[in-house]
C-alpha cells in the first residue's frame, strides 16, 4: 500500500470518528444530566455537544478530502 | 531548506517573502512591541483562570459553593469557547484593514474588559447582576484574545526573513506561558502583601485585594498601546494594500474555497487539537491536580509551576529556531507523542509524591472548635503529620471519625500538603518535563500556521484553527478531565485520557497527511 493509499483510507476512519464521537458525547451527556438533572449539568452538557458537533463536521469533511485524494502528494497540499 | 518556505517564484502578489526584510535591530523592536502586548493579553486572560475559587466566592451565590465553582468554571470556559469567533471577527477585520490596528484594537479591548472585572461589586451587594457582568467581560476578554494571537504571530513572521520565521516567532509564543507565569506572581505577591500577618494578608486579598491584579492590568495596557502605536505596519500587507489586493471577503476566501478549507482542517487535526491539549495539560491540568488532588499548598502548587515555568521557557525559542533548520512537523509531532506515553507514569509520579506513608511520620492532633460553642457537631480535629524530609501534611475533618484522618481518601477530611525540599524539586522536575513538550509543540507552530496560508487572508485563517485546538481543546482540558474523575471517581489518572486520545488522533493525523518540507505550495493552491 503506497502512501497515498494510506493516506485516503484512512479518510474513511475520520468519517467514521466524527459522528462516533457524537454519539459518545450525546449519549454521555444524556447520562450525566439524568444522574443530576440540575441547571449547572444541562450548561455544561450542552456547552460540549454545542461546541464539539460543528468539530466532529469538520473531521468528516477532513475525512471526505482525505478519501478523495486532496491530501495525495500529488496534490502537494502542504508541501512544496 | 530549513523551514517550510521556500524563496517563491509565484505570480501572486501575496505570498509570504523575505524580500523587504527590516534589519534586525527594527525586527527586535517588532518581536518585543508585539510581544509585550500578547504576553499582557495573556496575563489578563489567566488570571481570571487562576483566580476561579476567589471569584466564585465573590460574583456567584455563596449557598452552595460546588455550584458557585462550576459556575465560574463554566464562565471560564465561556471564554475559551468564544475565542474562534474572536478570531474570526478580528481575523477578516485584520485581513482587511491591517494587522497593526486590529491587534491595537484587541488590546484595548481586552484590557478594558480586566480593568472592568475588577471594579465590578460583589453578589452580595448588586444580587444576580455581578455574574451577569462578569459573564460579559468574560466573554469579551476571549474575543480579544480570538483577535490577538494571530495577529501578532503574523505581524512578526511578516516582518521575519524566510528561513529564520521559526526562530522569530518562537519569541511570540513564550508570551503564552509567560503571560501565566506573571499572572502567577502577581498572585502570589499580591495575597502576601496585604498585610504583616500572612493569615490576615489572605484574608484580605480573598476579600479584595484579588481586585488588585486585575486593575493594574490597564497600566500594563497603556504602556503596551503606547508602544504599539509607534509601530509600522506589516510590510506585506502594506504593500497589498498599495496595491488593492487585500481580501475583499476573507472569510469566504478563507473557508469557503476548498483549496483553503482542506489546509485549515489540516492546521486544525494535525497540529492545532494536539498542540492545545498538550499545552494546557502540562500547565493548567498539572497545577489543577497538584492543588486538587494531590492537595498541595496552595502557595507551593503555583511556586511549583513558576519554576517550571521558568527552566522550560527558553526552549521555545530552541526548538522554534531549531524548526528552521529541520522542519516543523517532527518536532510538533515528537511533543505530541512523548505525551501520549508519557502523561500516565508522570501524573501518576506526583500522586506517590505527595502521597507518603503517613504511619512513617510524627504525628500531632489538637482539637479545634467554633469558639463559644459546646456542640460536638462543630469541633474539628487537626492532626499534623511531620516528615523528616521537611514534608508537614495537615488534614482537619470531623471529631467524629478520628481513624479516618489518615486515610487520603477519607470523606469530610480537608488535606493541605507542604512538601520537603527533594518531594518539592521532584515535582518541579515532573512539571518541567510536561512543560519541555509544550516547548516541543507550541514553539514551531506559529511559523508553521503562518506559512500555511497566504498573506491576503492569513490572518483569519490561521486565528481559527489555532483558536479552536488551543481555546476549545485545550481550554476545555481542565474541564473535562475534571469531570471526567467526577464520572469514574475510582481512577484519578482517568482524566488523562481526554488529552491522550486527543493527542494521538493529532498525531496520526499529523504524521499522514502534514508534510515535512516546505508549504510554499500551499500559497499557490490559495488562489
Amino acid at each position: 500500500m503506497t502512501m497515498d493509499q494510506l493516506k485516503r483510507a484512512a479518510g474513511i476512519l475520520w468519517m467514521i470518528l466524527g459522528p462516533l464521537a457524537v454519539y459518545y458525547l450525546v449519549q454521555t451527556a444524556a447520562i450525566e444530566i439524568a444522574k443530576k438533572p440540575v441547571i449547572d449539568t444541562k450548561i455544561q452538557w450542552g456547552v460540549f455537544v454545542g461546541v464539539f458537533i460543528p468539530i466532529a463536521i469538520g473531521l468528516v469533511l477532513f475525512g471526505w478530502y482525505a478519501w478523495k485524494g486532496e491530501y495525495d502528494r500529488e496534490s502537494a497540499v502542504n508541501g512544496k | 531548506m530549513g523551514g517550510y518556505l521556500q524563496p517563491l517564484k509565484s505570480k501572486h502578489p501575496f505570498i509570504l517573502n523575505a524580500t523587504s526584510n527590516p534589519p534586525e535591530k527594527g525586527l527586535w523592536k517588532v518581536i518585543g512591541a508585539s510581544s509585550l502586548g500578547t504576553l499582557i493579553e495573556w496575563y489578563d486572560f489567566y488570571i481570571f483562570g487562576s483566580l476561579a475559587t476567589v471569584l466564585a466566592s465573590q460574583f456567584f451565590p455563596k449557598e452552595n459553593p460546588t455550584a458557585a465553582l462550576l459556575s465560574t468554571l463554566a464562565t471560564f470556559a465561556a471564554g475559551f469557547v468564544v475565542r474562534p469567533f474572536g478570531a474570526l471577527v478580528f481575523g477578516r477585520i485584520g485581513d482587511m484593514v491591517g494587522r497593526k490596528y486590529t491587534f491595537l484594537l484587541t488590546l484595548v479591548i481586552m484590557g478594558g474588559s480586566t480593568f472592568a472585572i475588577g471594579l465590578v461589586p460583589g453578589y452580595a451587594r448588586i444580587g444576580y447582576a455581578a455574574p451577569i457582568l462578569v459573564l460579559v467581560l468574560r466573554l469579551l476578554q476571549g474575543l480579544a484574545l480570538g483577535g490577538e494571537y494571530g495577529g501578532a504571530a503574523t505581524y512578526v513572521a511578516e516582518h521575519a526573513p524566510t528561513g529564520r520565521r521559526g526562530f522569530y516567532t518562537s519569541w511570540i509564543q513564550t508570551t503564552a506561558t509567560l503571560g501565566l507565569f506573571v499572572s502567577l506572581g502577581v498572585i502570589l505577591i499580591t495575597r502576601q502583601v496585604l498585610d504583616s500577618d500572612p493569615i490576615a494578608s489572605i484574608a484580605k486579598f480573598n476579600d479584595w485585594g484579588w481586585r488588585i491584579p486585575f486593575l493594574l492590568s490597564i497600566v500594563l495596557v497603556v504602556v503596551s498601546v503606547y508602544i504599539r502605536m509607534k509601530m509600522e505596519e506589516s510590510p506585506l500587507f502594506a504593500k497589498l494594500k498599495r496595491e488593492g489586493n487585500t481580501a475583499k471577503n476573507p472569510l469566504k476566501e478563507s473557508f469557503a474555497r476548498k483549496a483553503n478549507l482542506k489546509l485549515v482542517l489540516l492546521a486544525l487535526f494535525g497540529a492545532a487539537m494536539g498542540q492545545g491539549v498538550v499545552w494546557y495539560t502540562g500547565q493548567f491540568y498539572a497545577q489543577s491536580f497538584l492543588e486538587n488532588v494531590c492537595h498541595v499548598d496552595f502557595a507551593q502548587s503555583r511556586t511549583i509551576l513558576i519554576w517550571a515555568i521558568l527552566f522550560a521557557t527558553p526552549f521555545f525559542v530552541v526548538f522554534g529556531g531549531w524548526s528552521d533548520r529541520v522542519g516543523r512537523k517532527w518536532i510538533m509531532l515528537l511533543g505530541m507523542l512523548l505525551a501520549v506515553f508519557t502523561y500516565r507514569p508522570l501524573f501518576g509520579a506526583m500522586e506517590r509524591i505527595t502521597s507518603p506513608d503517613l504511619s512513617a511520620s510524627v504525628t500531632d492532633q489538637r482539637e479545634s472548635s467554633v469558639i463559644g460553642s459546646d456542640d460536638p457537631s462543630t469541633k474539628t480535629l487537626v492532626t499534623t503529620h511531620s516528615f523528616p524530609d521537611g514534608t508537614v501534611i495537615t488534614s482537619t475533618g470531623p471529631i467524629v471519625g478520628f481513624g479516618d484522618q489518615f486515610n487520603f481518601n477519607a470523606p469530610g477530611v480537608k488535606w493541605n500538603k507542604v512538601m520537603g525540599n527533594s518531594r518539592y524539586w521532584s515535582l518541579v522536575g515532573i512539571i518541567f518535563i510536561m512543560i519541555l513538550y509544550v516547548t516541543m509543540v507550541y514553539g514551531p507552530i506559529a511559523a508553521f500556521l503562518v506559512e500555511l496560508f497566504p498573506t491576503r487572508i492569513r490572518y483569519t485563517s490561521m486565528s481559527l484553527p489555532y483558536h479552536i485546538g488551543n481555546g476549545i481543546f485545550g481550554g476545555l482540558t481542565p474541564f473535562i478531565a475534571t469531570l471526567l474523575t467526577t464520572i469514574y471517581a475510582n481512577d484519578v489518572l482517568v482524566g488523562l485520557w481526554y488529552p491522550i486520545v486527543i493527542t494521538s488522533v493529532c498525531f496520526v493525523i499529523g504524521a499522514l497527511y502534514v508534510s515535512g518540507r516546505s508549504g510554499s505550495s500551499a500559497n499557490e493552491t490559495n488562489e
